[in-house]
């Protein structure tokens, strides 16, 4: 196909080095604000790595952190990891370089953190998880890991669904859209969903298959779950997209959303809050990514050398369609 | 009795015979799994079963492994086409989206005249890459592969675009004379590939092109000109599915729209018969590998197959197909039996050449 020998690996060499310019300059957008020497004049920073921009509850999470320290004086020193983790070891360094008061993270994944958060706690400077937490041994790496309870987002979900069907004789047929196979949320939902549907014998789960948190994969599966069970109760998303998608399904099986199945969801983003005002969801439990003033909050208090819990759970709610219609003008995501 | 047996052998020897049974086999163990699963009724004015089902969402994996193959005709593979998929749809449901009228056609032809637009520009990148600067095509697609994913999501700001439009809808969702539009458009882009193809000599020049780039520009083939023009077409095709996959649910997604489709394809291409090493394909190879690939994902979820051993189940079942067509693997095994017939010694014949 190529002409070999020489030619071929001098073509070879400048292809890879090329993609590797590429992809330098692509990592490259994402570094900000990362240079620059340290403010001394009494004003707290604080180093932020964000995962990336994957989805609408990323970015709106990145935008209460961004609004949050404007309006507590912090000054922010924010970069986007594009999901790598070499680009958030590397941020973490830089932010240990440059002295900044706090530095603050959404790990992209669980392991190998232990390294650069000991270079962080040697050089003095408090860290604290957001969103996603680390698997180190040792707790003292961090001061404290602020994000949502899943198993109590599947936990409220399913207590809301034990209270509606209270009155129910027979049997409740269930099914489930879990998210991302081994991800912490997918796991986390379905287990405090099922804990508490134990409550009630006459609620099972009949089928329960990955969407991988996407509306296509929503709609695909719930496709066929309703040509394979001819009685569905109530179907179980782990996230609204999911949900989105599976409301397409019913439709088109002549089914009525909302009343012939039920749909519990959980996230709360816009579309699906919509949906729930419209009464095509029933049920939403809230994952907020609006923790940017608790984060604030936090950090003056780390600052200050307070102490303060190694878990803080993000405040959330739930939601009803008549909470939906109230709460939809002002939602942001 | 053995006349039936030795036009079994003869079938057997075929290319597509070994990928149709396991197709066959598929349905069949989800029927016996669940009668109702061939079952196909008419519901609101159009077809409803799980068979629907599958066909119309194995469409944009047809056109994107349609694309695929000529790519790998040539020698090439493009890995590209699921970041392709992605800006395409983002870009027409983007300006959908901004549309005062989201159901007017002229919104709509707008719209996927600029993705296709885009696309254009992605494909014929691509092909400059490969065929005029000379670098390997899984380098020169990576870069787009990596890079297309970011400007999907630039195009969308990082967020779902939802939209409400029924003609955009109609691709991917909707309905023409009882049957799935996503299909009718798979159909009509292999036929349109075929006849270029098959009825033309474009696909022997690929072929060609494919065997020996070299032989084949000194025997007169601009292989540098036919090189570009497969990517350019493997490109069109990826943004017509992503058209399907964003109408599908009315909303574009930059980070998961066609993710991994382009693994899905190289797999179609390679179960159809294809070879990776370029030269010969098979349309109609690809259009099976594709259908396969669609029925395993439909039954994963038909038969409720646990998401922690479906990938496993999907892998044990691509293990097999591509194991039974192998010659090598076929002869081994049918050493074993009686030499009934000389299928196996025909196989390699085509390699042979008439001095």
């Amino acid at each position: 196909m190529f002409t070999l020998g020489k030619q071929f690996t001098r073509r070879a060499a400048v292809a890879v080095l090329s993609a590797s310019l590429v992809a330098g300059a692509l990592a490259g957008c994402g570094n900000s604000d990362t240079g620059g020497e340290p403010a001394d004049d009494g004003k707290i920073t604080l180093g932020f790595s964000q995962v990336g921009a994957e989805s609408g509850w990323r970015t709106a999470n990145t935008n209460s952190i961004k609004e949050a320290a404007a309006a507590a004086g912090i000054e922010l020193k924010f970069d986007d990891a594009q999901q790598k983790q070499e680009n958030q070891i590397k941020a973490i360094r830089n932010y240990i370089l440059q002295k900044v008061d706090v530095i603050a993270f959404s790990p992209v994944v669980e392991s190998g953190w232990d390294n650069v958060l000991k270079e962080a706690k040697d050089a003095g400077i408090p860290v604290i998880l957001t969103d996603r937490s680390v698997d180190s041994a040792d707790k003292s790496l961090y001061k404290t890991f602020i994000g949502s309870d899943f198993v109590k987002e599947g936990r409220l979900s399913g207590e809301w669904l034990v209270n509606e069907m209270k009155s129910a004789t027979g049997p409740v047929n269930i099914v489930e859209l879990q998210g991302t196979t081994g991800s912490a949320p997918a796991n986390d939902r379905k287990k405090g969903f099922a804990e508490a549907i134990a409550a009630n014998p006459n609620l099972k789960i009949i089928a329960s298959q990955t969407g991988d948190f996407t509306r296509a994969g929503g709609k695909a599966v719930m496709e066929q779950f309703i040509k394979a069970n001819p009685k569905i109760d109530v179907l179980f998303a782990h996230n609204d997209d999911m949900g989105l998608g599976a409301l397409e399904a019913i439709t088109a099986a002549g089914k009525v959303p909302g009343k012939d199945i039920k749909i519990i969801t959980i996230d709360a983003v816009k579309d699906g809050m919509q949906a729930l005002a419209d009464g095509k969801f029933n049920f939403i439990a809230e994952c907020s990514p609006l923790l940017g003033p608790q984060l604030m909050d936090l950090v003056k208090k780390v600052k200050a050398g307070e102490t303060i819990p190694q878990r803080i759970e993000t405040e959330e709610t739930t939601f009803t369609p008549e909470q939906a219609k109230a709460a939809l003008p002002n939602r942001k995501y | 009795m053995s006349e039936v047996r030795t036009r079994l052998a003869a079938a057997s020897g075929q290319r597509l015979f070994w990928p149709l049974v396991v197709l066959v086999v598929l349905i069949a163990a989800n029927t016996a799994y669940r009668p109702s699963f061939v079952s196909i009724e008419v519901k609101d004015g159009h077809l409803y079963g799980s068979l629907v089902d599958i066909v119309r969402l194995s469409a944009p994996l047809i056109l994107v492994a349609l694309g695929m193959t000529l790519v790998i005709a040539t020698g090439g593979i493009d890995l590209s086409v699921g970041s392709v998929c992605a800006i395409a749809g983002s870009m027409a449901c983007l300006h959908i989206s901004q549309a005062a009228d989201q159901n007017s056609l002229s919104t709509l032809f707008t719209a996927l005249g600029l993705a296709l637009g885009l696309a254009l520009v992605a494909g014929a990148w691509n092909g400059l890459l490969v065929s005029v600067i000379g670098i390997q095509p899984i380098i020169a697609t990576l870069i787009l592969m990596v890079a297309g994913r970011g400007l999907a999501q630039l195009i969308t700001e990082g967020q779902i675009i939802t939209i409400n439009s029924d003609p955009y809808r109609v691709i991917g969702a909707g309905y023409w004379l009882t049957l799935p539009v996503a299909i009718l458009i798979a159909i009509a882009v292999t036929l349109l590939i075929a006849v270029l193809t098959r009825r033309t000599a474009l696909g022997l020049i690929i072929e060609a092109v494919g065997g020996n780039a070299e032989a084949s520009r000194l025997a007169g083939i601009r292989a540098r000109r036919i090189t570009f023009l497969v990517y350019v077409i493997a490109g069109i095709c990826a943004a017509v599915a992503g058209f399907m996959i964003t109408a599908d649910v009315s909303s574009a997604a930059g980070s998961t729209a066609g993710l991994w489709i382009e693994l899905d394809a190289i797999l179609a291409v390679v179960i159809g018969g294809t070879s990776l090493a370029g030269g010969r394909f098979s349309l109609s190879g690809t259009l099976i590998g594709a259908l396969i690939i669609q029925t395993l994902t439909t039954t994963v979820y038909a038969m409720n197959i646990s998401p922690q051993t479906s990938l496993l189940f999907k892998a044990v079942v691509v293990i097999v197909v591509c194991l039974i067509q192998a010659p090598a693997f076929r002869a081994r095994f049918a050493r074993r039996r009686p030499p009934a017939t000389p299928t196996v010694a025909a196989a390699p014949q085509k390699e042979q050449v008439p001095a």
